[in-house]
Parts: structure tokens; C-alpha cells; sequence
């Protein structure tokens, strides 16, 4: 098995150091969008549309929070294995 | 086709109105003809004569409910519609999708009959085919409403569409994802705009299947999943009403056919690589098959609205109709449904399948129709997001709105990158749910399950009478009248002979010899003649005594 991977061709998630870059460039534009937030001209319709930093608080909490209801609540619910209708 | 009203036939009383062309008809004209365009390229391997005629009829028969101008000829090609699509789902030949496509037809026809009961209320109502606003009053409304709800998948009636439509043909999927349900937001665009129990319909229709979504390990189902969600910004912003929502609502359908064919597509060609979709098999394929991943990733941000991609100049248009009205739980939970595309169709799907853990399957690149089909479609998504006005000048209302201002660009990508930070954090710290192989219960229960327990309860009632009756009757009844037929001429030559023994004095073991003499004699048929005419006798007095009593 060794073998055949050293033989194969590296891709380009292969190389820790690509995700590493990938994640730095990820990183670097969530900081510039929390600096733009602050500086640019806001037109909101609803008042906390002004808050800063609104927009990414509420999509990093509505994220995490979906995913832990779906894990936490629904699949303990609904899971059931492949072959249920099949019985 | 020019603008207006064409091929007009008298029908007894009525008019039918085959083709009404305006503003509203001719967008989605548009978009079904180009769809099937790029779905015929995508299917150009396919050479199964049925699935491709399938396909081109059930085509045609959305382009026909989209002209058609008057509610019966509407009706006809609406029933088309089912059946045509159940061939690309059975054309898959395996027993999944016979038994999934055999739901999916009861399931449309039962929404089809209440739409053509409503169909023929409202007609006898309004003496009128004609198909303009309907609105909700009355029964005939209600039942056509209910009927398109169907067909658009809302809450509680949409489980046809998840079930389904994951078990449907690599290519036929594509053509499913874009007519039926568009076609049913076509209907309520025009029949039922501004009608604010939508509003609702719609915002559930957003939020519930992302929760699923999360949890489910079949890829196209995931999208399946997602196709509800998105169609549930379309619902609501049919009900909003205002020109900007219903502007929204129909672009977003636009757009949305082109970027849920082009994920149907990408993943499509996994499962056509591969043979699987789920996301327990996959991972890695980026390897070797990095156009279809970059189409997929294409697909992902233009559902999931990032700026440059054509989701972003439809729904946020929804969602500024909802803000402008002030619903503001209406906003908050579409902004996260917003959120919720993100994690399933904009990351879930395009890294399980093509990233994740190298499941070490080196498939080869999709065949040169289907890149050629998805490289088109990925490359309109791009068009539309980056220069919206061509798509703009054709909707029904003149478009007063600008995405591309500085606050809302910043606000979305905040919103996305954030959300999409969370997502390395939650899968590195163990807490992201992990793929697991199972299914997962859903509305349509009811009828799986829920139908073989009414099949079981019918089972027990009916068949538990039919046994009993068949102890009492067949086996009681009959056994008795049988054995007590067998033993009639005994016993009445007993009656006869009985008191003579007794009176000839004999008692006893004596007795109980005679006795067996008799039956034995009567069951060998060896008794002598006289008995037998005896017997015959008694037979004829008795009847002769009881008619003459009667």
C-alpha cells in the first residue's frame, strides 16, 4: 500500500502546506470583512442591521447552532438504519 | 411567439385558450427551454429510447402549463407532467426506484385530482376557463390551491420529492429538479400572488430542510433537501406579493433551475463515475475529476448567494421584499435559511463528495457531454451573478433594485465566511455530525409505514371476519348439516325402531347391539329394501304433514 501512494501523484490537498496557505487566505478576507464593516456606508432597512459586525455573528451562531440541533435533536428522532422500510 | 393570446377553440360552452404569451409565461418559457437544452446535452449518452422521449414530453408538458391559458388545457398538461417524470425516475430499473416512483405517481395523482375537482368547482362557479387570479374564496380555490401545493412540495406534502427524486436517472434528475416544482410556482405566481398564507408556507418550506439536510448521507437527497428550501424563497416571495417579492420569487426560480441542474449534474456525474452518492463512499474525487468538482463548487456559491454568482441577485430581492414589509420573523428565518444553504449545498455536498477523507476511488473525468453541459450551465451561473440586467429586463415587473451596493456585499460574504468558519471548527472539533449510513424518517412515514399499519389493521378486521366466517360457515355449518344429513336415516329409523325394541323387551347390552347393527347396516347400505322404503315413507308423511300444517 506504501507503495502505490509514494507512486502516485501528488494533489494539491496532498501537501499540509496548501491547507495551511488555503486557511491563511481564508482567515486573511473573515478580518478584512470585519475592517470593511466598520468603515463603509450602511443602508439598513431594520435597525440592527447597523449593529457591527451583525451579519457575521449571525452567520457564524445560526451555523454552529443549526448543526447542533440537527445532530443533537433531530437525528436521534428521525435516524433509523438503511433497510427500515424493507422490513 | 409574439406577446398575447393564441389558438383559441371553441369547447362546447367554453374557450380554450392553448397559449397565452406574457411577461410572466415567457420568462419561465425561457428558462424551460434552455434547461432542457442543457439537460439534452447532459443526457447524449443516454441511449434509452423511453427515458429520452420521457424527458422531451415532460419538458414540453411544463412549457405547456406555463402558456396555457385557460385552467382545463392547464390541467391536461399539468397530469402530463406526472406522467412523463415517473418514466425518468422508473428508468433507473432498480427496485428503489420502482417502488419510489410508484409513491411519487400516487402521490401526484391524488394532488392532481383535487386540482381538477377545483378546476371543475371553479369553473361551474365563474361559468369561466379562464386562468387569471384565483385567489382564496371558497372550496374550488381551496382545492386548486392545495392541488399546486402538491406539486410544490410544501411542508408536510413534499416527502414524493426527497424520496423520489435521489432514486431518479443520473440525467433524468436534472430535468425533475427543474419543471415540476417551477412549474407549480408558476401556477401560484399567477393564480395566487399576494395570498399570505404563503408567506408561511414559504418560510418553513426554507427553514425545515436544512435541519435534515445536516444529517442525511445520500448527496442527492441532501440536494433534494435543498431544492424545497430554495423553492420556499420562491413561495414566499409569491406571498409577499409586492412587485419587488414577486420579481424575486421568479428570477430566484430562474436562477435556481440553473444552479440545482448544475449541482444535480456535478454530483450526477459522480454517481455515474462511481455508482454511489453517498457521502460515506465518497471523498477525494478531486483528484481526478476537477472540472466536475469545479463546476460543483460553481453550483455551491451560486445557490448559496455569494456575490459574482446568480443567487445573490435573486433571493436577496426576497429578502428585501420581506424587509420592506417589516416581517421581521419572517426575515430573521429566512437570513437563517440563508445560513442553513451554506452548510448543506454550499459546503456539505461539494466537500464530501470531492474533498473530506480520499475514500481511494480514482474515478475517470465525466464524459465529454456531460463536462461540456455542466461547463454551460456553471458558466451562465457566473453570467447572471456577475451582469444581472439581461435577466432583470425580462421580469414581469421593472426592476428599481441594485444588489451590488457596498453594505449588502459586505453583509452577505460576512454572513457566508462566517458561517463557513464554523465549519472546519465544529468538523475538527469532532462535534460535526459524522456521515453515517442510514435513512432518515420523514412526513412521507405516514404512508410508508402509516400504510402498511392501515394495510395490517384492514388485514386483521377484514380477514379476521373472513376466517371466522369461514369457521362458522364453511367448516361449522356445512360439517354439521353434512354429518347430520349422513346420519338422518339412521336416526329416524333409531325413532322408528327404538320403542319396537322396548317393547320386544329388550334392554341394555342388547339394546346397544341392535343399535350398531342398524347404523352399520344403514352406512353400508346393506339394511333391507322395506327400511329404506320405510324410511322414503316417513319422509313423505312428515312433508305431507308439515305442508298440510302450513
Amino acid at each position: 500500500m506504501s507503495e502505490t501512494t509514494a507512486k502516485e501523484k501528488q494533489y494539491l490537498f496532498d501537501k499540509p502546506a496548501n491547507i495551511k496557505r488555503f486557511f491563511w487566505i481564508f482567515y486573511f478576507v473573515l478580518v478584512l470583512l470585519l475592517v470593511l464593516d466598520l468603515l463603509l456606508p450602511k443602508h439598513a432597512i431594520f435597525p440592527w442591521e447597523d449593529w457591527p459586525q451583525f451579519y457575521a455573528a449571525f452567520g457564524f451562531v445560526s451555523f454552529v447552532a443549526l448543526v447542533l440541533a440537527a445532530k443533537y435533536v433531530l437525528r436521534p428522532l428521525v435516524m433509523r438504519k438503511e433497510e427500515y422500510y424493507d422490513e | 411567439m409574439s406577446t398575447g393570446i393564441h389558438g383559441v377553440i371553441a369547447f362546447w360552452d367554453y374557450q380554450l385558450i392553448l397559449a397565452r404569451v406574457d411577461r410572466l409565461s415567457l420568462l419561465f418559457g425561457y428558462i424551460f427551454h434552455l434547461v432542457a437544452f442543457l439537460g439534452a446535452i447532459y443526457a447524449l449518452h443516454v441511449k434509452e429510447d423511453l427515458e429520452q422521449m420521457a424527458g422531451l414530453v415532460y419538458a414540453g408538458s411544463a412549457l405547456g402549463v406555463v402558456f396555457a391559458g385557460d385552467l382545463l388545457t392547464l390541467f391536461v398538461f399539468w397530469e402530463l407532467l406526472t406522467v412523463s417524470s415517473v418514466c425518468l425516475i422508473w428508468n433507473r430499473r432498480t427496485r428503489e426506484a420502482q417502488a419510489a416512483g410508484f409513491r411519487y405517481l400516487l402521490v401526484h395523482v391524488v394532488g392532481g385530482l383535487c386540482l381538477l375537482a377545483g378546476v371543475t368547482l371553479q369553473i361551474h362557479q365563474t361559468g369561466s376557463l379562464a386562468f387569471e387570479y384565483i385567489g382564496l374564496n371558497g372550496l374550488a380555490t381551496y382545492l386548486i390551491f392545495f392541488g399546486v401545493g402538491v406539486n410544490c412540495a410544501w411542508p408536510l406534502l413534499h416527502p414524493w420529492l426527497t424520496d423520489a427524486y435521489p432514486e431518479a436517472t443520473v440525467t433524468g434528475v436534472i430535468w425533475l429538479s427543474a419543471f415540476t416544482t417551477k412549474t407549480a410556482v408558476y401556477v401560484l405566481a399567477r393564480g395566487f400572488p399576494g395570498t399570505e398564507v404563503l408567506i408561511w408556507i414559504g418560510t418553513i418550506m426554507t427553514a425545515f430542510p436544512i435541519f435534515y439536510a445536516v444529517i442525511e448521507n445520500d448527496l442527492r437527497r441532501v440536494l433534494a433537501y435543498s431544492l424545497i428550501n430554495q423553492v420556499g424563497f420562491m413561495v414566499c416571495g409569491i406571498g409577499i406579493g409586492t412587485p419587488l417579492a414577486i420579481n424575486g420569487a421568479i428570477s430566484h426560480a430562474f436562477n435556481d433551475i440553473l444552479f440545482k441542474a448544475l449541482l444535480f449534474m456535478s454530483i450526477g456525474a459522480v454517481l455515474y463515475r462511481t455508482g454511489t452518492t453517498k457521502a460515506t463512499d465518497l471523498g477525494g474525487l478531486y483528484k481526478t475529476m476537477p472540472l466536475t468538482c469545479i463546476c460543483c463548487i460553481v453550483g455551491a456559491a451560486s445557490i448559496s448567494a455569494f456575490p459574482l454568482f446568480s443567487g445573490f441577485v435573486s433571493k436577496s430581492m426576497v429578502m428585501e421584499a420581506a424587509a420592506l414589509g417589516d416581517l421581521r420573523l419572517i426575515w430573521f428565518i429566512l437570513l437563517f435559511a440563508s445560513a442553513g444553504v451554506l452548510e448543506h449545498a454550499g459546503i456539505k455536498v461539494p466537500f464530501f463528495a470531492f474533498f473530506s477523507h480520499d475514500s481511494g476511488l480514482r474515478p475517470k473525468e465525466a464524459p465529454w457531454n456531460m463536462s461540456l453541459a455542466m461547463v454551460l450551465t456553471a458558466g451562465l451561473c457566473i453570467f447572471i451573478g456577475s451582469f444581472p440586467g439581461p435577466l432583470y429586463s425580462l421580469l414581469p415587473y421593472p426592476v428599481d433594485y441594485e444588489p451590488y451596493t457596498a453594505a449588502h456585499v459586505i453583509g452577505q460574504l460576512q454572513l457566508l465566511l462566517f458561517a463557513a468558519l464554523a465549519f472546519p471548527l465544529l468538523l475538527l472539533s469532532g462535534i460535526y455530525p459524522a456521515e453515517i449510513r442510514s435513512i432518515n424518517l420523514d412526513a412521507d412515514w405516514f404512508y410508508r409505514r402509516g400504510g402498511r399499519l392501515f394495510y395490517r389493521i384492514m388485514d386483521r378486521a377484514l380477514n379476521g371476519l373472513n376466517d371466522r366466517a369461514e369457521q362458522v360457515f364453511s367448516l361449522g355449518l356445512a360439517g354439521w348439516l353434512g354429518r347430520w344429513s349422513r346420519d338422518l336415516p339412521f336416526r329416524l329409523a333409531l325413532l322408528l325402531l327404538y320403542p319396537l325394541w322396548l317393547a320386544q323387551g329388550l334392554r341394555g347390552e342388547e339394546l346397544r347391539k341392535k343399535r350398531l347393527a342398524l347404523q352399520q347396516a344403514l352406512a353400508e347400505g346393506a339394511s333391507p329394501v322395506g327400511i329404506g322404503a320405510a324410511v322414503a315413507m316417513a319422509f313423505l308423511l312428515l312433508f305431507f304433514i308439515l305442508s298440510g300444517l302450513v
